[in-house]
């Protein structure tokens, strides 16, 4: 890149279960947004005029998330009126693509700050109520043997040979991880509490992780997507790997990520932005891509894009201190981990979606913050992040402190 | 100590008495710890068939302790979120339970005393019309946050919940019956018998005991916020209520709001905790401080006597008599027939007299026509006004109100023709705004009965009256006057006999600061948004208009010439220049003639280009200088005059300035504005725009010695 980006702040609220019981249930979308957006203008006493675009991921912009809801919030933050907005769709990459556009903007000089993020609030806008041809338009599907993501998941795993302890086993992980990282304060710094209009805290951590599941518990779980595949998404995934006899079924609610709400803002500029308003910055994004692989599988992208990232950036794997898979499936991580022949022991080190949930839309400027907080804390280097994408594509940022 | 009486029958049936300290029941520190003991009482009940809510009191119950929310700061604000939600968890107890709770209403039920009927399942009322039945929060800058938002959306839907729940308006039994407030009107013996038969009646049927948002597959009347038609519904209301509060008033906005995150946005629980938080964030807020303030206790303080002259008995008028049957004597003669009073309505001829009836029926149609009057309350209404053009039709009136031309030879010549026909110890009442009482009073035979009624136009609308005490005015006289006023329906406020009274006077420096901004060139467009942007409901020179340009200058030539105004100390001589020359070499004489600072035509109003010549390049002012400028001297005019002694108490210049002269609601009124703003910082900002724009903003020495004193104004 021309001019090299830098990562001024990454700010995430806590995440809570994204149905009527979770605990930000009760609040706007916009708001979700906006408490990070006035968060980090008082944190750096930030001159907001000077943020040229605010960028913010959401995959169900429709009802409360429609209508642009990126400038949405940046009004309800009551930022300066010259700041501009817009909400994208990449799916579960959308809150790092957010990330990755607004590093191309400030690495081409068409921006020199930029804030990038996510908005998933998914019990008031649930999966699907967007709709859209990728898996409603039955031409669509017929004509993509385009399945639901579990089903790729679960031929991911019969594929590669993970079996339902397998996957169990990465889950209590998971949780034991993000457990251990949330209550030792790794995640304070970024960490924004969630509260009312008059100040009175609504969520103060995440609230999704499951510290006390044992692999008992985890095993008594239901296959989520046994039964449709029976219904005949098994059949259209398995016309593309007639090699494999038959799915094993093995994720289940215990090894999948959480459906959580959730928002995410990571501060990007340039050197000067940075110098002229006197913030210090935590790291630089050496590199990112996008890419696309077989949709019906779907979740395979991952480890390419990784691959991809370091080769643009001319790194091996042994140049990244620690590896960032969302944790959208157990198999998926499992996935990465083989294809960039990297051990589970510096990937995901504090724990992932499995335990603290996805906010789909909100997830990849997340994964920025757990990402940085902790490097910082190991006094470690590089990172690279990546996450799996509705039709085949995955995404990958490598962050390097400075 | 009041209790919640508790008594079982045989059939199993529980009767909650609402019995609390004091003259009503009210949520206030009290009420909690009788409300869950009950309840807990009422869960642990064996064998139990329903329960009756009703009232020991003459009232069913009052709504919420606003001396407690008025005392609350921002600290405080966590605190009763947590007390309103344990309130509001008692009352889901109560609709969980199996049995049905019937809300037996005897009295009035506003406000949290309706929040506790719609947690009930089945509401009665006596039928007492005079009962009042509402959640009339909004009209104090609250909302009802004990679920009465939420529970009146689910019940009514939106379109059906909103004029009760954001203008709150109130409304009779029968006509809460008609809304789907409540669903029995019984007679007010019967009430407990009634509410009695009911729950026997449904035993056995669990959906008499569950409630529509506890019902599954209930669906809210007219839909969903989130269906498109309702979505395009809320867009104008949000509209519509910006318009009515240009942000200066959060509380209807908020209610909108939650009514639509309740309507189909989040769950009922959360809808209820949201409104919670809703409403406590109102609480600290300057406006609502101040609308509590001055329209619920100023309010109550100035109806309820405090400037009417002490040990005068209670007095009403029994036939009143109205000279002039022009557009305020038509107006007077209305309101005194509304509340039953008989009326003379005379005027020169009997087709001018006749006239002045046919206004009264012609508003009486527009009620019947909203379903709001019976044929039979018309016609007894219109029987109380009898239009003449005889002198003698007068006689034995024990109030005669001459609302001839505001001129005084006229009002002169009037009172010499007619005092005599007045009753034993009649009061003469004059209607004007700017001549001066004891002038008019001097050719009275009884100058001690004679009295300034300033009436505000149109008389049917405004609430306010002026009452102008002459320096021979009696006491007695102001007092009948002060219950006359009472006795038609409208706000007394009794000020003092200086030129202008109150109202007028103060009025009047707002509008020709207006107009001193337009003679140092700036735009008077801007200037006239602006001053509507202080929360006044119409800009100064629309005002001006309105009120004719043509008026204000003769009234103040005349003033001159009575000697009443000495031109030599004119504060704004150039605005007085200008309005001259508006109107002796333009003809711009207002509204009325289609031309003024604006000139008017069936599509609306534009600027008059003439104004052009007023304009300076360069001139330059920020716009929370015009903004002060305009509400300032409107401000320190009220100050003046309480210093002066026209105001009798601060009460009676806030709610006179927020009822008859356009005073922003959320201020509080002209007076309780420096308590806001801050006497010290209040007094330093006079002393700036003094220095910058001349002497008529020098604070005077009430404001001084109040600020030394470091006391608001109370």
């Amino acid at each position: 890149m021309a001019t090299s980006a830098y990562i001024y702040d990454a700010l995430r609220t806590p995440r809570s279960r994204g149905k009527n019981t979770g605990a930000l249930y009760e609040v706007k979308p916009i708001q979700l947004a906006a408490g990070l957006l006035r968060e980090m203008q008082a944190r750096h006493d930030l001159d907001t005029a000077r943020v040229g675009d605010v960028i913010l991921g959401c995959t169900a912009p429709v009802g409360d998330q429609g209508a642009c809801v990126a400038k949405a919030a940046v009004q309800a933050a009551h930022w300066d009126e010259a700041v501009p907005g817009v909400q994208l769709d990449r799916f579960c990459a959308s809150g790092l693509e957010a990330v990755n556009m607004a590093a191309a903007k400030v690495g081409s000089d068409q921006e020199e700050l930029v804030v990038a993020g996510g908005i998933e609030s998914m019990s008031r806008i649930p999966m699907l109520s967007q709709g859209g041809a990728m898996f409603t338009d039955p031409d669509f599907v017929i004509d993509q043997n385009s399945a639901p993501q579990g089903i790729g998941a679960d031929l991911i795993a019969t594929i590669d040979g993970y079996s339902r302890e397998d996957v169990d086993a990465f889950a209590m992980e998971s949780q034991r991880r993000a457990a251990h990282a949330r209550d030792s304060g790794w995640f304070d710094r970024s960490v924004v509490p969630v509260r009312d209009e008059n100040g009175i805290t609504i969520l103060e951590r995440d609230d999704f992780i499951k510290p006390e599941t044992d692999m008992q518990k985890l095993g008594a779980l239901n296959p989520s997507f046994a039964q449709m595949g029976v219904f005949g998404y098994d059949e259209m995934a398995l016309a593309k790997y007639p090699q494999v006899a038959r799915i094993n079924h093995v994720h289940t609610p215990g090894n999948s990520s959480g459906i959580v709400d959730g928002s995410s803002a990571v501060l990007i500029g340039s050197e000067k932005a940075g110098r002229d308003l006197g913030l210090e910055p935590r790291a630089r994004i050496v590199s990112a891509t996008v890419i696309a692989t077989d949709p019906v599988i779907m979740l395979a992208g991952p480890g390419p894009a990784a691959k991809k990232c370091l080769a643009k950036a001319g790194l091996k794997v042994s140049d990244i201190d620690i590896w960032e898979i969302n944790e959208a499936f157990a198999s998926v991580a499992l996935r990465y981990m083989k294809d960039l022949e990297i051990d589970h022991e510096i990937t995901n080190v504090n724990g992932g979606a499995i335990a603290m949930g996805h906010p789909l839309g909100a997830t990849g400027g997340m994964l920025v913050s757990t990402v940085l907080d902790e490097l910082e804390r190991r006094n470690a280097k590089r990172a690279m992040i990546s996450l799996c994408v509705g039709g085949g594509m995955g995404i990958s940022t490598l962050i390097e402190r400075l | 100590m009041g209790e919640f009486h508790y008594d079982k029958d045989a059939d199993g049936i529980v009767t909650v008495t609402m019995d609390m300290d004091g003259p009503v029941n009210a949520m206030n520190a009290e009420f909690w710890p009788l409300f869950a003991g009950t309840m807990d009482r009422i869960e642990a009940e064996p064998d139990l068939k329903g329960v009756i809510w009703t009232s020991a009191k003459d009232t069913f119950f009052a709504g919420g302790d606003l001396k407690m929310l008025k005392s609350i700061e921002p600290d405080g604000v966590e605190a009763l979120f947590e007390s309103v939600e344990a309130t509001k968890a008692v009352m889901r107890r109560m609709e969980k339970q199996p049995v049905p709770h019937v809300a037996a209403i005897n009295g009035a039920a506003l406000g949290g005393g309706f929040e506790i009927c719609l947690a009930c399942n089945h509401r009665i009322a006596a039928d007492n019309p005079k009962t009042r039945i509402g959640l009339p929060e909004v009209t104090l800058g609250l909302l009802p946050g004990g679920g009465g938002v939420v529970r009146l959306t689910w019940m009514l839907g939106l379109e059906g919940a909103m004029p009760f729940l954001l203008e709150g308006r109130q409304v009779s039994p029968e006509k809460a019956l008609k809304a789907g407030l409540i669903h029995q009107v019984v007679p007010a013996d019967q009430l407990l018998t009634r509410a009695r038969d009911y729950i026997l009646s449904v035993q056995g049927d669990a959906a008499a005991a569950t409630q529509p948002w506890d019902t599954k597959g209930y669906k809210i009347p007219g839909g969903p916020s989130t269906a498109p038609h309702n979505m395009t519904r809320i867009a104008g209301a949000a509209a519509m209520l910006y318009k009515k509060t240009r942000g200066l008033m959060p509380a209807p906005a908020r209610i909108l709001d939650i009514m639509t995150e309740a309507a189909g946005k989040v769950d009922f629980d959360t809808a209820t905790r949201y409104e919670s938080r809703r409403f406590v964030s109102l609480i600290p807020l300057a406006s609502t401080k101040n609308m509590i303030e001055t329209l619920f206790f100023g309010m109550n303080k100035v109806n309820g006597g405090a400037s009417r002259p002490k040990g005068v008995p209670p007095s009403r008028v029994q036939r009143l008599g109205i000279l002039g049957a022009g557009m305020m004597g038509q107006g007077i003669a209305f309101s005194a027939a509304m509340s039953g009073l008989p009326v003379v309505l005379k005027d020169r001829t009997m087709e001018a007299a006749e006239r002045g009836k046919a206004y009264t029926a012609g508003l009486l149609d527009k009620r019947g026509k909203q379903g709001r009057m019976s044929a039979e309350e018309r016609e007894a209404v219109l029987a109380l006004i009898t239009p003449t053009d005889q002198t003698e039709a007068l006689k034995g009136c024990d109030l005669i109100i001459e609302a001839v031309f505001e001129k005084i030879d006229i009002k002169d010549a009037v009172l010499a023709e007619h005092e005599a026909l007045l009753a034993e110890n009649g009061i003469w009442g004059s209607n004007t705004s700017t001549l001066p009482i004891t002038r008019l009073a001097s050719g009275a035979a009884r100058p001690e009965n004679f009295v300034g009624l300033h009436f505000f136009s149109p008389v049917d609308k405004m609430p306010l009256l002026e009452i102008i005490a002459g320096e021979k005015t009696s006491d007695e006289t102001l007092a009948r006057a002060f219950d006359f006023a009472r006795q038609i329906g409208k706000t007394p406020i009794i000020v003092g006999d200086s030129t202008g009274f109150y109202t007028s006077r103060t009025i009047g420096t707002k509008i020709i600061e207006a107009v001193e901004l337009v003679t140092e060139g700036h735009d008077p467009v801007r200037i006239d948004n602006l001053s509507r942007l202080t929360g006044m409901p119409t800009g100064m020179l629309t005002l001006l208009d309105e009120v004719q340009i043509k008026l204000v200058t003769d009234i103040y030539d005349t003033q001159v010439e009575m000697g009443l105004l000495d031109p030599e100390k004119e504060q704004n001589p150039a605005a007085r220049a200008m309005l001259a020359e508006m109107i002796s070499q333009h003809g711009r004489h207002g509204r009325a003639t289609g031309k003024g600072f604006y000139d008017y035509d069936t599509q609306g109003k534009t600027i008059w280009p003439g104004l052009a010549a007023w304009r300076r390049e360069g001139a330059d002012i920020p716009d929370e200088d015009i903004k002060d400028r305009i509400l300032f001297r409107a401000v320190l005019e009220s100050l003046r005059c309480l210093e002066e002694g026209v105001l009798r108490t601060v009460e009676d210049g806030n709610v006179g300035s927020i009822l008859g002269i356009g005073a922003p609601v959320h201020t509080g009124g002209y007076i309780q504005y420096v308590n806001t703003y801050g006497p010290a910082r209040f007094l330093a900002r006079c002393e700036e725009l003094a220095g910058k724009y001349g002497a008529r903003f020098a604070p005077p020495n009430i404001l001084k010695t109040h600020v030394a004193a470091g006391r608001a104004f109370a």
